[in-house]
Formats: C-alpha cells, sequence, structure tokens
C-alpha cells in the first residue's frame, strides 16, 4: 500500500501518479506498435479464438468505463453492468426492431448511457464511499427483474431476449464477420482509449482526481465538485454502455439474465486486477476477466467465481494497484539498474 | 379486507427475516463503518451447513443451535483472517475484499453443495392454517423465532458487560482500549454474532424461497432498504426499518406492481431515502458536545 | 521514594515524525508528577507513548516491568488509567454505562462501593446517571472521565490538562478532587497542565517540555520558589 500521509480522510483510494508526459516521436512510435500488435491477431487467430479476443477488449473498454468514475473519480460503483446492459439493449432494441445498422446506433446508446448516468449522478453525489457502493450494488441486483418486465416485453424480447446479427465486412475487404466484428471493435475501443487517455490528462483529469484525493482542497481551489462527479458519471456510463453495445452484436443475442449482478463485480474484479485508475490497467482487466474464467472453468462451473474472489483479494492485499502498477515497479526498476 | 389483513401478516413474517439481516449489516457497519456485502452468503452458507446435518439424519433442533455455532465460528474467522489486514485500508479496497468474501463464499457455496434447488424443512408443521387463514405454521414459527433472536441480542447489547464492551469498542475504539477492552476481539465477537443472526434468518427464510446458492440475494437487498430506512447505524431503527419494508414489500407485490418489480421495490425504497433522508427514517440524533 | 514509572531516553513520533527526542522522567509511588510546556511541546504525545498508542523507542518501566511494544489495552491492564485530550468519554453511552466501562477490568465486589463513592465526591453525575454523556457540560463531562479513570483502580493515572476549557471554579473543583485523590487513594498521577500555578502546587515532581525535550526539571515546590525560572521558562 502506498504511504497515505496526507490523504484527505474521505478520499476513496489512495493517491496515484499520473506519468510524466512522453515525447511525442516516441508516443507516435508506441502508437504504430500498438496498432500493429492490435491487426496481428487477424492473421494468427482462428475465429473462435479471435472471438475471445474481441468480448477481451470489450470487457476492457466496460472497464475504462468504470475506472474513469471509480478509478480516477473515487465514486465507487458496483453497478456498472446496469450501464453494460442498457448500452447493449439500446443497439439490441435499434437493430431488431428498427432495422438499424450497427453503427447507426452506437451514437443513440451512447447518449443513453451518458443521459443515465449523469442521471445516477445526482443521486450518487450525496452518496458519500459506501452508500454509492450499495445503491450501485442494488441497482445491479434489480438489472435483470427490471429487463423481464411484461411492461416493456414488446421492446427487450422478455426472458427470450433478443436475437441479432454482426455487421457485415464492407465490400471489397477479404474479411470474415468474426475477423470485421475485432476490427470494428478496435477501432471504438481505440476511439475510446484515445479519449479517456487525453480526458485524463487534460485539466478535467487533474481536476478528477484532485477531487478524489482531496475534495475540499478542490472545492477550495473553486472547482465545482458536484458538476466534475456527475459528469464523470456520464462519460463513464457512456463508455461502458458503449463497451455493451459492442458485446450485443459480438454476441448476437441479448437476454436479461447475461446481465447479472455478476457483470458489475466482473468489471470491478477487472479494475482492481488490471490497475485502478490506470488506463493501461483496464486493458489487463479484460484480459483477465475473459480469460481467467475459461481456463479455471476446467475445473468446475464454480470455480471462476473463486478463483475471482481469491485474486481479487490477493491483489487487494499484495497489489493494491494491479498489474498495471507491478508493470510499472518493474519499468522502473529497469530504468535505474539497467 | 381479509386479503389486506393476510398481506400484512406474511409481511411482517418476511419483514422479521429482513430485520435480522438489517440488524447484522447495521452490527457490522457500527463497528467497521462498512457494509459488509457478503452478509447474505455467508447466511446463505450456514442455512446449507444445516440442511446437510438435517441430511445426515440430525433432529431439526440440534441442526438449528449446531449451525449457529458453527456460523458464528466462520464468522469470527474471516473478520480474522481477511477483514483485520484491511482495517485502515482506503474505502475501495474494503469493498473490494467485501465483493472477493462474496465471490469466495458464494461459489464455494455452489461448488460444495451444488446448484439444484433444495427443500428445506421448516419446524412448524405448516399443512394446517391458523387463524382461519390468517397466517400459516411457518409464518407465525418464524416470526416467534426472529423475535426471539432480536430480543435475546437486544438484551445481550443492553444488559451483559460484554455487550457494552462491544458497543463501546464500536462508538469509539480508542477510549475503549484506554478501560482495558480489547478492541480487535469485540470486532471479531461482532462477526461473529452477524453471522449467526444471518443463519438464523437463513434457517428461516429458506422453507419458504427454497434453498439454492443464491437465495439471500434478493433478501440482502430488502435487508439493505430496511437497514437504510432506519438509519444504517442504528439498530433498533434497521429492526423496524425491516419489518416495515417487508410490510411494505408484500402490499406493493399484491396491490401495486405485482411480484415480477419487488427487487425494484427494494431498489427504489433504497434510492428513495438515501436521497430524501440519508439518516434514515427513524435516524436517532445522537447528542454530543464538542 | 521508589518509582512508580522510570521512563529513560523516551522517542516517540508520528509515521516519519519525530516529537520526543528522548525524555528522562519519572513518577513516584503516590506522587504527582506535572509535565508542563507550550502548546505542541508533546505533552499529549509523552502520555500517549506510556499507553502505547504511538510508535516509541527507548525504556518505559512500570512497577519495575518494561511497558514497551506492549498493546494499549495490556497496559492499562496493568493499572495505568489515561484521561486523554478530549477526555475519551463515550458521548453515545449514559453516565452509568460510562462508569460500569470504567471498571471493566475489573471482577471483584467492590464496584458498586466504588460507584457510590465517586457519586459522593461527584454529586452532579449522580443526578444525571441515566442521562447521554454527550449531553453533560464541559466541567460534567471531565468529572465524567476522572471518574471513569479511578474505577479502573489504577496505580498511577494520567491527566491531559484536566482543566483545559473550564471556568476558573470548575478548576477548582476538580484540583480539590485530585488532592483528595492523592491523599485518600495513593494513587501516582502523571499530570499534564497548562495551568503551570495550579500544577505545581499539587505536584511533587515538575518537568518542562520544550519541542520534545526536557529542558528544565526538579522539585515542584522549588521550582514554584524560583521566580527567575517562572519568569523564563513559565511566564508568570
Ligand atoms: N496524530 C498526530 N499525527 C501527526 N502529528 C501529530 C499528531 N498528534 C500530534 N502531532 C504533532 O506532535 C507535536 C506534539 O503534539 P502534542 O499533542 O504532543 O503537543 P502538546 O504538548 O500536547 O500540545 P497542546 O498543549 O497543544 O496539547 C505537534 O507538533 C503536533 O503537530
Ligand atoms: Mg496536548
Amino acid at each position: 500500500m502506498s504511504a497515505s500521509k496526507g490523504l484527505h480522510p474521505e478520499a476513496a483510494i489512495g493517491p496515484i501518479a499520473v506519468p510524466a508526459a512522453t515525447p511525442a516521436w516516441r508516443r507516435g512510435l508506441y502508437l504504430l506498435v500498438g496498432i500493429a500488435v492490435a491487426l496481428a491477431p487477424l492473421v494468427l487467430l482462428e475465429s473462435f479464438h479471435l472471438f475471445q479476443l474481441t468480448m477481451a477488449v470489450i470487457m476492457a473498454l466496460a472497464v475504462l468505463g468504470l475506472n474513469i468514475v471509480c478509478g480516477y473519480n473515487g465514486q465507487i460503483s458496483l453497478g456498472h453492468g446496469a450501464f453494460f446492459a442498457v448500452g447493449a439493449y439500446a443497439t439490441a432494441i435499434l437493430m431488431s426492431h428498427f432495422d438499424w445498422s450497427f453503427w447507426a446506433t452506437l451514437p443513440v446508446s451512447a447518449v443513453v448511457c451518458g443521459v443515465i448516468g449523469y442521471g445516477i449522478g445526482f443521486p450518487a453525489l450525496r452518496l458519500a464511499g459506501h452508500y454509492l457502493a450499495l445503491t450501485t450494488f442494488s441497482l445491479a441486483v434489480a438489472v435483470p427483474q427490471i429487463l423481464k418486465h411484461k411492461s416493456i416485453e414488446d421492446w427487450t424480447g422478455g426472458v427470450q431476449g433478443l436475437f441479432l446479427v454482426k455487421p457485415d465486412p464492407p465490400a471489397g475487404l477479404p474479411l470474415s464477420p468474426d475477423q470485421w466484428m475485432y476490427v470494428v471493435t478496435l477501432i471504438v475501443a481505440g476511439a475510446c482509449f484515445l479519449l479517456a487517455w487525453n480526458l485524463i490528462r487534460s485539466r478535467i483529469g487533474r481536476a478528477l482526481i484532485a477531487t478524489r484525493d482531496n475534495p475540499t482542497a478542490a472545492e477550495a481551489m473553486g472547482m465545482d465538485i458536484a458538476s466534475l462527479k456527475t459528469r464523470a458519471f456520464a462519460v463513464s456510463a457512456m463508455i461502458t454502455g458503449i463497451a455493451g453495445s459492442l458485446s450485443a452484436v459480438a454476441i448476437e443475442f441479448v437476454a436479461p439474465d447475461s446481465f447479472s449482478i455478476f457483470v458489475s463485480i466482473t468489471l470491478f474484479v477487472g479494475m482492481v486486477v488490471g490497475g485502478v485508475a490506470s488506463i493501461l490497467g483496464s486493458l489487463f482487466g479484460g484480459l483477465f476477466v475473459l480469460f481467467v474464467p475459461n481456463i479455471a472453468e476446467a475445473i468446475s462451473k464454480a470455480a471462476p467465481g473463486v478463483i475471482y474472489g481469491v485474486i481479487l483479494i490477493l491483489f487487494l492485499f499484495l497489489l493494491p494497484d494491479g498489474f498495471a502498477g507491478l508493470l510499472r515497479r518493474i519499468g522502473q526498476r529497469l530504468r535505474i539498474r539497467p | 379486507m381479509d386479503g389486506l389483513a393476510h398481506q400484512i401478516v406474511a409481511g411482517i413474517a418476511t419483514g422479521g427475516i429482513y430485520a435480522s439481516v438489517a440488524l447484522a449489516i447495521v452490527m457490522i457497519y457500527q463497528a467497521t463503518h462498512h457494509v459488509n456485502f457478503a452478509q447474505g452468503e455467508m447466511a446463505t452458507l450456514s442455512t446449507f451447513i444445516a440442511w446437510s446435518m438435517i441430511q445426515a439424519g440430525m433432529p431439526y433442533w440440534v441442526a438449528f443451535f449446531g449451525t449457529i455455532v458453527v456460523s458464528f465460528a466462520i464468522g469470527v474467522v474471516v473478520e480474522r483472517i481477511l477483514i483485520r489486514p484491511v482495517a485502515n485500508a482506503p474505502v475501495l479496497t474494503m469493498v473490494g475484499v467485501f465483493i472477493g468474501l462474496l465471490l469466495i463464499i458464494g461459489n464455494a457455496t455452489g461448488w460444495i453443495f451444488g446448484y439444484t434447488t433444495k427443500v428445506f424443512p421448516s419446524p412448524f408443521a405448516s399443512d394446517k392454517p391458523l387463524f382461519g387463514g390468517l397466517v400459516s405454521a411457518h409464518e407465525l414459527g418464524s416470526t416467534l423465532v426472529t423475535l426471539t433472536v432480536l430480543v435475546l441480542v437486544w438484551a445481550f447489547f443492553r444488559f451483559t458487560r460484554l455487550g457494552l464492551a462491544m458497543r463501546a469498542a464500536a462508538y469509539n475504539p480508542r477510549s475503549a482500549r484506554l478501560v482495558g477492552i480489547r478492541v480487535g476481539w469485540m470486532l471479531a465477537l461482532g462477526w461473529g454474532l452477524a453471522a449467526a443472526i444471518g443463519a438464523v434468518a437463513g434457517m428461516m427464510v429458506a422453507p419458504v424461497v427454497f434453498l439454492d446458492p443464491t437465495m439471500m440475494l434478493g433478501i440482502l437487498l430488502y435487508a439493505f432498504a430496511g437497514a437504510l430506512m432506519g438509519g444504517i447505524d442504528n439498530p433498533a431503527g434497521a429492526v423496524l426499518g425491516g419489518f416495515s419494508v417487508g410490510v411494505l414489500e408484500n402490499l406493493a407485490g399484491a396491490y401495486v406492481v405485482g411480484t415480477e418489480l419487488k427487487l425494484t421495490v427494494a431498489l427504489a425504497i433504497i434510492i428513495g431515502v438515501l436521497v430524501v433522508r440519508p439518516s434514515g427514517l427513524f435516524g436517532r440524533v445522537v447528542l454530543s458536545r464538542v | 521514594m521508589p518509582a512508580l514509572l522510570e521512563v529513560k531516553g523516551l522517542k516517540a513520533g508520528y509515521g516519519p515524525t519525530h516529537v520526543l527526542h528522548g525524555l528522562d522522567f519519572r513518577v513516584n509511588e503516590g506522587g504527582v508528577t506535572a509535565l508542563l510546556g507550550a502548546n505542541g511541546a508533546g505533552k499529549t504525545t509523552t502520555l500517549r507513548a506510556i499507553c502505547g498508542m504511538v510508535r516509541t523507542e527507548g525504556a518505559i518501566d512500570f512497577l519495575g516491568q518494561t511497558l514497551q511494544g506492549r498493546a494499549t489495552e495490556d497496559i492499562v491492564r496493568r493499572g495505568i488509567a489515561h484521561v486523554p485530550d478530549g477526555r475519551g468519554t463515550f458521548m453515545e453511552l449514559t453516565v452509568e454505562e460510562n462508569f460500569r466501562l470504567g471498571a471493566y477490568t475489573r471482577r471483584d465486589r467492590e464496584i458498586q462501593a466504588d460507584f457510590d463513592r465517586l457519586c459522593g465526591w461527584f454529586p452532579r453525575l449522580k443526578q444525571r446517571w441515566r442521562q447521554q454523556a454527550g449531553t453533560l457540560s464541559g466541567g460534567e463531562q471531565q468529572m465524567l472521565a476522572i471518574a471513569r479513570a479511578l474505577l479502573l483502580r489504577p496505580k498511577l493515572l494520567l491527566l491531559d490538562e484536566p482543566s483545559f476549557g473550564l471556568a476558573p471554579l470548575i478548576v477548582q473543583e476538580i484540583f480539590g478532587i485530585m488532592r483528595r485523590i492523592r491523599a485518600e487513594s495513593g494513587v501516582g498521577i502523571l499530570l499534564v497542565e497548562q495551568n503551570a500555578n495550579l500544577a505545581l502546587e499539587l505536584a511533587d515532581l515538575a518537568y518542562l517540555l520544550e519541542t520534545g525535550s526536557i529542558v528544565m526539571s526538579g522539585i515542584a515546590a522549588e521550582i514554584r520558589e524560583d521566580e527567575a525560572i517562572r519568569r523564563s521558562y513559565l511566564g508568570y
């Protein structure tokens, strides 16, 4: 655990440093390497594994959304699965009832989730720490029941859910639907990660972190905490909702029971394991929550849950800044003693 | 009118369950200022333990008290091993540990006992309706049991030396140490007691909702609602809140929203209370001079 | 006179900051030691160090046994009662419950007799027996804090500014009680006070603390008589 000297007692998590800016040419290089690494699976993986990787990127995006409000802004949400569900259903309803193209549903999904997030952000302002965690937890528990309700059955398809199809690859591109889905996911997720990256490094991002670590001082410095927190909630919900949209088309199916409390918990685990308040950490988190259960499921149906729980607690005890923090420290070691 | 009376009586019966779990949550909240998200899962595990004791041929009441003892021990052990090391950690860490606990206990329960729904016996002969169908034997019996538990807990905190020490440790750990109270152990005892109360609630509700690893999830929500209604650091309020939520839930289910939105009712109560009166409807004013 | 508490080379601090830089002092059996000093000198920290509430180095011997490294509750159980700054009252509990907590570690049959004796000393507490302690006046709370500490039947009483924030009349009353404690019960007292005149009148030994070090020490009565010391150190 990092030293907590000077930390405001209300602060939800310990202070986490923002790395210094990298020179432009290095950033360009990283970007190129990143794109190459991201596209390599297109040729290296067959369809099932590519699908899994697609889902991992989607989960990473959802974790990123959670990280913005929870990691960077210190508002603990155990209910981000609700936004994931809303995004998924927005896309599914528009595609299956109104024959919209997937791309067209994205802005709608983003706006709907953003607005709902903004709306939830208001009561959240009054709820410190556990209260917010408790409320969002309750929201997540109630979600499947709300989705199943008769009054919206015509839209949601009730317990049966809705089926939809993946977007077709553009004519002329020699890609299978699975491969195209992967590219689509990369484009959307890449755009969101870039957005988040810039947001965190902007003045607003620093303000988010300042309100997390010391709300009183931030307020004294003239920051409008209420507006910051609600907007953080909106952006966060938007990003997680977009991930939900992607998951709906990638899986080609939405149903109430796929959005149980465990989606929210999974996102939370991903955030902690990947690295709280770390953009790169969100990516690790996505990979973790997708692949570790797969491995664990080989042991038993219940094993993933138990292993999740054990790993979550181990990380909190031993590596509270997650994978990203571990890598950062290893990196610093190497730099000091090359 | 008969229907209404029955709904209220049935609401009081489930309310007793919510009140018990709410009390367990409030006890831990008072001592640590944390909400135990795993309280429901712990109760479910306890109920499964009781189920296996009964399966093994033990008489019901032997299993009942045996389970209380085992659950108490589990609560103490959990506090010592998992909660104590992070007692001063940031909120996010604590919430994470509770979620980890929920995952471990919930899934281990499924792993050990399976996911098929099981029938859990009621110690109260349940075929004969009492008072002209107003209340079933199990409803009456379980209400009496939960009320007995609540009264015992109240008497323990009110009249015993240990109960007083636990309250002192919860209110003011520093001062408690200065009168020689072993505060760490008081917290562990509190966890044990909370787990034991949850176990009783689980055993009383299982004959109604049937036993499976997710049995307590919805009940936990109602318990949250009850605890918040009473003011999360007020045990008496939590109990009252639990009963109110039970009645409210039954009436809303019967006359307003139907049974499919029951969880949403709990959610609405939670949000409503937190937005309108975060200190709870029965929130007691703590008088203090600084 | 044999030492009840003997402290040598006591260092203490909070996290990385050092507050005490090696103190030597003692409390005699049945004696009163006054610890004087300006705000922030480290008086409260000294009391906390004795009770194991902060990180410490050095020797703290109580009745010939070391207290170093022991948990607060164990130190208390050996017979050290501490009335901390802020008084440490259980505000949410009643006066009676605060009394019961004071006697928490005791198993003997004289608890009720002690209750009665202390209620005789502090009749105002008796009148407010079932009232929430948080509703008591400042003076009443200080009396409750002292009563609670005495109910431990301590061998050593640590008092952190018992006169703080109280009207002169109440201060007189409380010091009267302390004289009584000294005379009747043979309890050793380590008294931290801003009111040097009163403290020196009560004490047999006195130490003056300045930014974590003892700058002067001696027989209380002599210090009280020494005008030069009074002017330069105590400012009256
Ligand atoms: N909990 C704490 N954490 C960090 N520093 C502390 C803490 N408590 C006290 N200090 C510091 O230790 C030093 C001594 O404080 P202490 O309370 O012991 O002084 P004091 O002599 O009792 O003063 P006063 O007369 O104002 O009560 C001060 O500089 C104070 O800032
Ligand atoms: Mg002081």
